[in-house]
């Protein structure tokens, strides 16, 4: 067995600019009047060839004034947050249904549902606050399926857990679907009256029996029986989903499968009833609501609707683009293809949070212009031309944030920024000015009043009623009033016009993953997230945690047996794209043929140079959750006395 | 269809305390009317997300018609209940339970318990410098919590918050009976060898500093805890989507200690470990 140095890589804050005029030289600290001129030169030269990752872990203000940045200063629509690695297929999905991509239920509703379906979700460990919320519902009595691969630690908590095979969503949705129609249960007032392409929905899920499923997901027929048969005989019932359903070549339609269950059965738009994805960052939410996404602007307002448009034009006195821009994926495409030259790039880390993590990091280096802001200076800012440090949005800097519940509360400084570290607005005003566009805004409120003239949803909330009521959730279209806290309340009024638009079924078929296992890579390893560990362990590598272990391979025992190893023992690691060496750990949660490993360790063990960058085609985001893998001992090593 | 439960509409009830009419919904306690009222009645076990214990007695207070004294953190207010908060014979009785909870346990860092003392004139050291005390050392087993028992007033709190009133972690529970009774993780083994995920959430409703951040400890230690200097500022986690509310108490631009607002609809109080611990990354200022 090896040593291998444990201690996480800590990073220290940035105080000062950092600028270089080589990529071969090293960094150079500089003044910010020296970075911000390069900066402005370097996205002068790419107007027409640039892109803009956003933060979906700042504020709700920073992100309005990076997509208007974006879509004024630079005149396009090419602006995209990390949300396209993990929940865009949620928003895709859930918008594609209901016309706006919120989680429709609050978490308070949970407490007082009757069944909730845990789907792809380790809340217990990734949203733990949330899921007290779920226990809270369980020791209310409420019924508990977890439906996942692994026996997580949610699953402990179930009634009922359906361990399917990894990317076999769909059938299982399919089957269930298949199951309630079967037994009369499906609610058809609802699905008469609220919603369309019924037909179509029976006649796709026919051929998914009950046998035909227990084969494919490999969960028992009479499991899958059990749940369709509790979801659809509940008074009330919740449907919470996260990375295991969007993280896939084919998330959007995943996403689409499990909302179908909800219209086939009415549970959404009702008290207790709904569909919660729940979100990995922040600011994921609000970073979409303000419009750092290609296709909306602030509000959920469609960039095709000339309506939008002309309102924003206005607002801004600009010209949009009337076409959606690239989303982050298309703009990684982009710059092999070499349509893109400029980045700025702000508080994201995507050299080691992209699928095919050396691709990536290819990418980056072939930009003409890199400007990175960040409070650390990550994997992606050492590929940079510029880097600007910036501020902890969630403790530096004053703002809202949107939750999973779109419940919008307030940010507030509590500490002093170091060095001569800037707020996120404050330098992207800066830019602007340069460039030709004098913003100036007072402060974060200044942006939020100028974001709710423009945004309905948000019009209501104003600082002084969100400090007031400790967060209102949108829409909030009123400064007098607070709306119900569920969503699509309107699709189970009388009146169809009041109704509103039908929530189409989702007709979406059966893709296993795009990484087939086969004798050369037998093992699926899946990916996901630890209890005390945060994404690329940037932020959480630099706290004391007693239950932090680093980076493992996790393996079931069986298959520890068959390849002969230990825990504590490192194994090669290699996909049809990477190798990496990792230590053994064994668990039981795991079974034959599937492995696990987190990403919050990259600098020890760079698990996504295994993963696949094989994307959704509808929302962008990689298929993380399954990768073919084999695992291989290595040779005993030779001491050296 | 199933319609938005609003609850049966809560009824005010009607009652005096300390002569003095008082109203307060149906179903809240004879304390929540006594604070409403503005009287100071001491509490230790009592915690506003935790349901009442009636462990350490010193909320006592007499009701006409009763004959013991009614602990009011737990007793509902009934129409016209007559409460006397100050009398003699409830004054008595938190003099005693003071003397007692202060000749055993070390109350130095338990806020209020000074003036109380004070004010019902308690002499702990009345039982002499050999009254029972447990004499251990703080138990410092991780770099994030350190629990001292000599500060435990068996409250049960920390039971209830990992318990099945919010964590369901389970790692703390009462170990021995009777006189050897204890608050214990998993029958006296080390944090790092229990089912504790870390959260901090026993921490928080801690009365006495029994349980408390290490960052505290190590700044108490060294003479450099100062709460006077602290400014306590309310933000949003930046961990993950669920949006719990973070107070940072920051003294000397430093993030010292993090809570959230017990009256918060997303935590009510609660954290998760990367919530509670996770700030040290913004203050990594080289």
């Amino acid at each position: 067995m090896t040593k291998r140095d444990r201690t996480p890589k800590t990073y220290t804050r940035l105080t000062r600019p950092l600028v270089r005029d080589s990529r071969d030289e090293p960094f150079r600290e500089t003044s910010w009047e020296d970075a911000l001129e390069r900066t402005a030169r370097g996205l002068r030269r790419h107007r027409g060839a640039f892109g803009m990752f956003s933060c979906a872990r700042a504020t709700n203000e920073m992100n309005y004034v990076a997509q208007k940045f974006a879509r004024v200063v630079m005149g396009t629509n090419n602006v995209d947050s990390c949300n396209r690695t993990c929940h865009a297929p949620s928003v895709a999905g859930l918008s594609a249904a209901f016309g706006s991509g919120g989680g429709t239920s609050s978490y308070e509703e949970i407490e007082h549902t009757d069944v909730i379906v845990m789907w792809g979700s380790n809340a217990r460990f990734a949203h733990p606050i949330f899921f007290q919320h779920v226990l809270k519902g369980v020791r209310n009595g409420a019924r508990m399926y977890a439906v996942d691969p692994r026996r997580t630690s949610t699953a402990e908590w179930a009634d009922g857990w359906l361990g399917l095979n990894v990317g076999t969503d769909i059938p299982m949705a399919h089957a269930i679907g298949r199951e309630i129609i079967h037994a009369g249960l499906a609610n058809e007032a609802f699905v008469e009256r609220a919603t369309s392409d019924f037909e179509a929905y029976r006649a796709l899920v026919e051929p998914w029996t009950l046998s035909l499923a227990e084969k494919v997901t490999g969960v028992p027929a009479a499991a899958i029986r059990e749940l369709a048969h509790a979801y659809a005989r509940a008074e009330r019932a919740q449907l919470c989903w996260t990375l295991g359903i969007t993280e896939h070549h084919n998330g959007t339609d995943n996403v689409r499968a499990l909302i179908n269950l909800s219209l086939l059965t009415g549970h959404v738009g009702r008290y207790g009833s709904g569909l919660q994805p729940l979100r990995g960052q922040n600011n994921v939410q609000g970073g979409g609501d303000m419009g750092a996404i290609p296709n909306r602007l602030p509000g959920f307002q469609d960039i095709l609707d000339p309506a939008a448009r002309l309102k924003f034009e206005s607002a801004w006195d600009t010209v949009i683009q009337p076409h959606y821009g690239l989303n982050l994926t298309e703009m990684f495409e982009a710059m092999e293809e070499g349509s893109l030259k400029a980045v700025y790039c702000i508080g994201e880390n995507p050299a080691q949070s992209e699928a095919d993590s050396e691709q990536a990091v290819r990418r980056l280096r072939s930009l003409d212009f890199l400007v990175v802001q960040d409070i650390f200076l990550t994997r992606t800012a050492e590929l940079a031309d510029v880097v600007l440090p910036a501020t902890a949005g969630w403790a530096e800097t004053d703002g809202t944030t949107t939750n999973s519940e779109r419940r919008v509360q307030r940010v507030r400084r509590a500490v002093t920024p170091p060095g001569e570290a800037r707020e996120d607005i404050d330098i992207l005003c800066d830019l602007a000015t340069r460039l030709g566009h004098g913003w100036k805004y007072a402060d974060a409120e200044a942006v939020w009043n100028e974001l709710r003239s423009v945004s309905p949803d948000h019009y209501g909330m104003t600082y002084d009623r969100l400090e007031r009521h400790q967060g209102i959730q949108w829409p909030c279209p009123s400064t007098e009033g607070l709306e119900p806290a569920h969503l699509h309340g309107r699709l189970w009024e009388r009146d169809p016009e009041r109704r509103g638009r039908r929530a189409p079924f989702g007709l979406v078929r059966h893709d296993p993953p795009v990484d087939l296992t086969d004798e050369e890579y037998p093992i699926r390893l899946t990916t996901g997230r630890r209890l005390d560990s945060y994404n690329t362990g940037v932020q959480s590598g630099s706290f004391a945690s007693p239950l932090r272990r680093g980076e493992f391979v996790e393996l079931c025992p069986e298959d520890a047996e068959h390849y002969g190893v230990v825990v504590g023992e490192e194994v090669r690691v290699s996909s049809r794209r990477g190798s990496v060496v990792a230590p053994v750990w064994i668990d039981t949660a795991l079974r034959p043929g599937l492995a696990f490993m987190t990403m919050h360790f990259p600098d020890e063990v760079d698990t996504n140079q295994l993963t696949i960058e094989a994307n959704c085609p509808i929302a962008g985001t990689a298929e993380f959750k399954a990768s073919a893998i084999r695992i291989e001992k290595l040779p005993a090593p030779a001491y050296v006395r | 269809m199933t319609a938005i439960p609003l609850g049966v509409p809560r009824r005010l009830v009607e009652f005096t305390i300390d002569g003095q009419e008082a109203r307060v919904p149906e179903g809240s306690t004879v304390l929540d009317g006594c604070r409403a009222a503005g009287k100071d009645v001491p509490t230790l076990c009592q915690g506003d997300t935790l349901t009442p214990k009636n462990a350490c007695r010193v909320c006592v207070v007499e009701v006409e018609g009763s004959r013991t004294l009614v602990p009011a953190c737990s007793r509902r207010a009934e129409p016209g209940m007559e409460v006397r908060t100050d009398t003699e014979r409830a004054r008595h009785s938190r003099k005693i339970v003071l003397e007692l909870l202060a000749s055993s346990v070390d109350l130095s860092t338990t806020p209020m318990v000074a003036e109380w003392i004070k004010e019902y004139d308690a002499k702990p050291d009345r039982f002499g410098p050999a009254a029972a005390r447990l004499n251990e050392e703080p138990k410092i087993d991780n770099d994030l919590y350190v629990r001292d028992y000599d500060k435990c007033i068996l409250c049960y709190k920390c039971v209830d918050a990992c318990g099945d009133q919010w964590q369901n972690t389970f790692a703390i529970s009462v170990a021995g009976r009777g006189f050897d009774a204890r608050i214990a993780v998993e029958h006296d083994a080390p944090l790092t060898d229990s089912a504790c995920v870390y959260c901090g959430n026993c921490i928080e409703v801690c009365p006495t500093g029994a349980l408390s951040f290490k960052s505290e400890y190590d700044r108490r230690a060294a003479g450099n805890w100062d709460e006077s200097a602290q400014k306590q500022t309310t933000t949003v986690c930046a961990y993950c989507g669920v949006g719990c509310n973070l107070t940072l108490h920051v003294q000397d631009n430093e993030i010292v200690k993090v809570t959230s607002p017990h009256d918060n609809p997303v935590t009510h109080g609660n954290l998760c470990i990367k919530g509670r611990f996770g700030y040290q990354h913004v203050q990594n200022r080289g």
